[in-house]
């Protein structure tokens, strides 16, 4: 297919099949501004909602549209 | 040539009351439209007069802080043009009609501030220790999903068996930009820690008509709101809601931007997917981008080939047939996106929600030893679409500087006042601001007037291009009250 090879020059190539554990973890980190999530992971903990973990749990919504 | 892609989005809003027990989920929305105060008046919205639910019976003597089922306006549209109500008991902002996807996605973010502003209102009314949330996503984690709409303009013209040909492959394909991220996964899909969209896991069928259950990809609702022999309204109901602005243009441009082509016969092939509904989850799950998706035709692609593919295509297209300089910020914006995406997901995090917050999630669970089923991470992951700038933690990266944003604070508040100056939205709006109190109703394509010397009067507004400033401004401008209105249209008319 002659417009799948054009569409595919622009790119580089990458490899690795898909994995079915996928985390994210080994997609590379990328360290671009990291310090500003840094300094935000150090703060969660006092972002996040009081009694985070029960809150969540009992989130229930009804289905939509 | 194509007609104009007049666009808008409908995002229906996670709402919740902490400390409040169960079944109040349809009077909590109620409230929440009740009580947002933005706008000198507001006008009710014509033929659909939607009960609030039936959930009454949990609150008995537990019911205040809530509307009148009986009294509150439940179902309204706003001095901008958008229509704010309740729907299967989620609080609902429809975005005007809006003439290009920059447009449409500020008017999109303005749903977010809207509902801040009810949400606070609503707090103010209830006792101290019960605290009201509203979300911008759509899943509650449990299997429950609510949507996030996207309109499109659409010919009559144009055969829908080619809609249901071409449409498939983008949608699920465009997954890898349009997602805005979730912990594990949802309706019976195989176990996943994470995954790209909210959405995926509840699309069931390639085609349908329904929204609520067995989701289709395409969606087959044919309401135009405007001139059924000239126009269809194409109701994608795939996509996710997003809280980056970038995402929310990059999601309306290159839809529309595919539409367009597509009504013109300029994609060389419908690129048909052997398992469009499979796909749809596996793309969602795979998030190294590399999954291979079979085609019909035989051979397999990745969705991030698709993309490029698409991209290349409609960058012909739109060098050839579109000038406005909107698609040309598109073109750079969809081309960094994917190039990103291919060499590292994580480098799209200043823009994309599904990155921003896999980021944030990878970070805190590696610091604090955490499984990825640990509900701090759910909870972490829900506070990410809070609408509350104080709590959301989407918010806090825009802040940080570490999420690109397109607009000012004063251009969305601007927008939550004015419509788009280019619809009908425009006389829709500009009426309720002006008008208010003579305008009985208001709908998409009509507005009902009640005037001391005709009575009840009608003005239809079939065409979603007219209505808009420059035509329609001076008119507007000349006439002091509703009935001078009505005179005038009738003489132009007549």
């Amino acid at each position: 297919m002659a417009d799948q090879e054009q569409g595919r020059r622009r790119r580089r190539t990458k490899g690795g099949p898909p994995s079915g554990e996928e985390d994210g973890a080994g997609l590379g980190l990328a360290q671009v501004d990291s310090e500003k999530i840094d300094d935000l992971l150090e703060e969660i903990d006092s972002v996040l909602e009081e009694n985070a973990e029960e809150f969540v749990k009992n989130y229930i919504q009804k289905g939509g549209e | 040539m194509a007609i104009p892609k007049v666009l808008g989005t409908e995002t229906e809003y996670g709402v919740i009351i902490r400390n409040r027990g169960h079944h109040h989920q349809a009077l909590a929305a109620a409230a929440v439209i009740d009580g947002y105060p933005g706008g000198p008046v507001r006008v009710q919205w014509s033929y659909e007069h939607e009960a609030p639910g039936s959930d009454a019976r949990g609150f008995g003597h537990e019911n205040f802080g809530m509307p009148d089922p009986d009294s509150a306006l439940i179902n309204s549209v706003l001095t901008n043009g958008a229509r704010l109500y309740v729907d299967h008991s989620h609080p609902e902002y429809s975005g005007p009609e809006c003439l290009d996807p920059r447009e449409a996605a500020l008017y999109d973010k303005v749903g977010e501030l809207v509902m801040a502003r009810a949400g606070r209102v609503v707090q103010e009314s209830l006792p101290p220790n019960q605290q009201i949330r509203l979300y911008k996503n759509n899943s509650d984690g449990k299997s429950s999903s609510y949507g996030a709409h996207e309109n499109y303009l659409l010919s009559r013209r144009t055969p829908f068996g080619k809609v249901i040909e071409y449409l498939p492959t983008f949608l699920v394909s465009r997954q890898i930009y349009t997602g805005s991220g979730k912990v594990g996964s949802e309706n019976h899909r195989p176990a996943c820690s994470y995954q790209i969209t909210q959405r995926a896991d509840f699309f069931e069928e390639v085609v349908g008509l329904e929204t609520t259950l067995r989701r289709p990809i395409v969606n087959t609702r044919d309401e135009p709101h405007g001139d059924p022999t000239r126009y269809r309204r194409l109701h994608v109901i795939i996509g996710d809601a997003n809280l980056s602005e970038i995402q929310t243009f990059l999601k309306l441009g290159t839809t529309a931007l595919f539409l367009h082509a597509m009504e013109d016969d300029a994609l060389p092939s419908a690129l048909e997917l052997a398992e469009p509904v499979k796909a749809c989850w596996q793309i969602s799950h795979d998030l190294s981008l590399s999954q291979p998706l079979a085609l019909s035709e035989g051979g397999s692609i990745t969705a991030l080939e698709l993309q490029f593919l698409y991209l290349e295509w409609l960058s012909e297209y739109a060098r050839r047939h579109l000038d406005h300089p909107v698609w040309t910020e598109l073109l750079e914006e969809w081309e960094g996106v994917l190039l990103d995406l291919e060499e590292d997901p994580l480098l799209t995090s200043d823009r994309l929600d599904w990155t921003a917050k896999l980021r944030l999630l990878q970070g805190y669970r590696a610091r604090e030893n955490l499984r990825w089923s640990h509900p701090r991470l759910a909870a972490l992951a829900l506070q990410y679409h809070d609408v509350d700038p104080s709590r959301s933690i989407y918010h806090r990266l825009v802040e940080r500087g570490a999420m690109r944003r397109m607009f000012t604070r004063s251009e969305v508040e601007r927008a939550e006042r004015l419509p788009p100056e280019s619809t009908r939205a425009w006389f829709r709006g500009t009426c309720v601001s002006r008008f208010g109190p003579s305008l009985v109703a208001a709908n998409w394509d009509s507005l009902l007037f009640e005037t001391n010397h005709d009575g009840l009067v009608r003005v239809s507004m079939m065409e979603p291009l007219q209505g808009d400033r420059v035509t329609a401004g001076p008119l507007l401008g000349r006439v002091s009250d509703p009935a001078e209105l009505i005179r005038e249209l009738g003489e132009r008319n007549g």
